[in-house]
């Protein structure tokens, strides 16, 4: 700058001059406020947002989803003949008979075949199983009148729910107009009722909506779960521990560190394609199962639970390694002595990360069998067995009415498997982080 | 410590470029007994990060139970130096060493030299205090465990022990087993004195140990190497030049990787040798 100049300028405004600055970072700083809160509008709307498509889908869920736990029972009164029950074994006796003939007792009138057939169809083929339970359960009851709450067919339940219209045209709706008179007759008679749904949680998949449930899905989930926590989270932290710690950096294992991460991002379709075939058509292993789907979830979660572990690693302070090499630790008594308790919180959160994941997927398992229609309730790892986005898919795309609101139902409990399964890792996390 | 009557006259210390030249111990202070042969000894030791020199061709002999204070601007491979000691650079992939450096007759980046055993010999405590977030027993008491003191009573004669030494069991007595990062700073600095003592090591290095504390922790920081200086070899790395001629009984100097000087402390301070010393130590640069 020329010494002259700012001398003369000094001299003349001095003043003046050191004002117009103030107010030129006045008026910047106005604009920077301004820009500010702009930055906060957007970061608010973008929130605001979010939280309303996630109220959008969660009312969606519940208000499809919530009638699912109630079901129509019908009220019927049984008379159990002796006659009609098998001595030797009364499990195999015609309970589908007894049934029908208790309906026929209390709607007397009805004579015609075809007219029999459209007020059995009211009542859920799952009555005489009731009936037969009902019956092995306690055989005194054998030769009284019991009076027995059954389940209704899915349609009065629609009906009941107010799914189907009563004031439509009769060629609309999938009762007609005299089963509506009978179910009249039954509400007249109080025998008709909405009760909680434990079918629901009790039992496996099934064609008749009244009869599914998601506990085969639940177990088999579950199962499935255990497998890929047990193999993913000790092969996931001893790599990750290995990678940070100990492996020398060179070429092979930057190729290693690159393909893991390539890994995170491959479709999962993909490790399903594997383990079809490496685990069923190599191995052998059965169809189906929680065990394959386990392992080939555990193959899609390892680069995630590895990529967050070898991150928290990363971030233990390095004065922590240094304070225990300084006393003699040994490389490993470093590890597992300070950096590992220190890294678990991370690496925790991650490994719940990637279960969550791995709970939600299905498009690995459809290549393994695991979309099957699956009754039985799994009892084991080697059991064929459903998973719950699996059960989800499946009643998302049966006809019935009735299961839009059991794949809402369906929905709720995944996601409270989810969350208490984050909670269980929030709690175990708060714990190891106190002994610190 | 076995040694012949001559070492123990006149202390022989190779001094930088290698020209054997004999320092004689510092009058003003009472000599070490059983003190001052070479305990560490560097033979045109040189460490590279990557291409990088970082300690040029040091020959210099550190003598054993005395304080020797290492000086420099930042960047001239005082820590460095001092890292190289008990192998602490080895945590750094790019580093390595060229030259011998001796501990006790042992190349200490010998083929054979196990560092972790070395690293029990010579202990270290950095900069910023860090203690380990555990108590303060188990973070003394981490240590002797880890070389394999099981029995309880011994690691707490250990602990109180240590923990005398470095003056720091009155403050703590009484509350053991809280967390460690509950002490203040100068507290937390003692508590890894004492940690590093609890190992009985025979070197303690020293680096920067007061640069994050308040005068006062300094003070007792300093109280503390004077306690410990006689039974120790302690070599410190400061940035306070009060600090090194207060407390050490010879001192390095080092500038940009090169040892430019090593004298004791008296008259390093007083009578420099060199131009670029004499600058550093009146402040012409820092």
């Amino acid at each position: 700058m020329n010494k002259s100049n700012k001398q003369a300028g000094a001299g003349s405004s001095g003043t003046s001059r050191r004002e117009r600055t103030i107010d030129i970072v006045n008026k910047r700083l106005e604009k920077r406020y301004r820009k500010e809160k702009r930055f906060r509008l957007y970061g608010m709307l973008s929130i605001i947002a979010s939280v309303l498509f996630l109220a959008f889908l969660l009312t969606s869920i519940v208000s499809n989803g919530y009638s699912a736990f109630w079901q129509t029972y019908i009220k019927l009164d049984v008379q159990l003949d002796p006659d009609m029950i098998d001595k030797e074994d009364p499990g195999r006796s015609n309970y589908q008979g007894i049934i029908k003939q208790a309906i026929g007792a209390y709607y007397p009138e009805v004579k015609d075949r075809k007219e029999r057939r459209e007020l059995y169809s009211l009542f859920s083929s799952g009555a005489a199983f009731q009936l037969r339970d009902e019956v092995l359960k306690n055989p005194a009851v054998v030769g009284t009148t019991l009076s027995l709450w059954v389940l209704a067919d899915d349609d009065v339940d629609m009906l009941m729910k107010g799914h189907i219209k009563r004031n439509v045209p009769e060629n609309e709706r999938r009762l007609n107009d005299k089963q509506l008179q009978w179910i009249a007759k039954l509400e007249a008679g109080k025998r008709i009722e909405e009760r909680f749904n434990t079918t629901f949680f009790t039992a496996g998949d099934s064609r008749e909506p009244e009869l599914a449930g998601i506990w085969g899905a639940v177990k088999g989930s579950f199962y499935t779960m255990l497998v890929t926590l047990a193999l993913s989270f000790p092969i996931g932290i001893a790599a990750a521990v290995y990678l940070e710690e100990f492996a020398p950096k060179n070429l092979a294992t930057d190729f290693i560190e690159v393909n893991i991460n390539n890994l995170a991002a491959v479709p999962s379709i993909v490790f399903g394609l594997l383990g079809l075939a490496v685990f069923l058509n190599f191995f052998g292993m059965p169809r189906s199962t929680p065990l394959v789907g386990g392992i080939v979830l555990m193959l899609m979660t390892l680069p995630t639970i590895i990529i967050a572990s070898r991150a928290a690693l990363k971030a233990v302070p390095p004065s922590i390694r240094e304070a225990a090499f300084g006393v003699g630790s040994s490389k490993l008594q470093v590890v597992t002595s300070h950096v590992l308790p220190l890294a678990l919180p991370g690496m925790l959160t991650g490994t719940i990360i990637g279960m969550a994941q791995a709970l939600g997927e299905t498009a690995p398992l459809l290549m393994i069998g695991m979309v099957a229609f699956i009754v039985d309730i799994p009892g084991g790892f080697t059991d064929p067995a459903a998973v719950m986005p699996v059960q989800i898919y499946l009643w998302a795309d049966s006809p019935e009415r009735a299961f839009v609101e059991r794949t809402s139902a369906a929905i709720m409990v995944l996601l409270a498997f989810l969350i208490s399964m984050n909670a269980l890792a929030v709690v175990m996390r708060k714990r190891f982080e106190r002994r610190w | 410590m076995q040694m012949t009557a001559e070492e123990k006259d006149t202390n022989k210390v190779a001094a930088p470029g290698g020209a054997s030249r004999e320092i004689f111990l510092p009058p003003e202070r009472e000599r070490v007994k059983d003190g001052g042969r070479p305990h560490v000894s560097a033979k045109n030791f040189s460490i590279f990060y990557g291409d990088f020199e970082a300690v040029k061709k040091v020959n210099a002999d550190i003598l054993s139970k005395y304080v020797t204070a290492i000086i420099g601007p930042s960047g001239c491979g005082k820590s460095t130096f001092l890292r190289a000691i008990n192998r602490m650079n080895d945590l750094i992939p790019s580093c390595y060493t060229t030259g011998t450096l001796m501990f006790d007759g042992e190349d200490v980046y010998g083929r054979y030299t196990d560092e972790v055993q070395l690293r029990k010999k010579i202990g270290m405590v950095l900069q910023k205090p860090n203690p380990f977030p555990k108590s303060i027993f188990d973070n003394i008491a981490y240590g002797p465990r880890l070389h394999g003191v099981k029995d309880k009573k011994m690691l707490e004669e250990v602990v109180e022990k240590s923990l005398r030494k470095a003056a720091l069991w009155d403050e703590v007595k009484d509350r053991l087993d809280r967390n460690a990062l509950g002490l203040s700073g100068g507290q937390q600095q003692r508590l890894c004195v004492a940690r590093t003592l609890a190992v009985e090591p025979e070197i303690l290095l020293l680096d920067e140990p007061t640069s994050a504390l308040d005068p006062k922790a300094t003070a007792k920081i300093e109280d503390l190497i004077e306690e410990l200086r006689g039974s120790y070899t302690i070599l410190i790395v400061t940035h306070n030049m009060q600090q090194a001629s207060r407390v050490s009984d010879y001192t390095m100097f080092y500038y940009e990787g090169d040892l430019v000087e090593y004298a004791p402390t008296k008259q390093l301070f007083t009578n420099p040798r060199d131009q670029v010393t004499e600058d550093y130590i009146t402040g012409r640069f820092s």
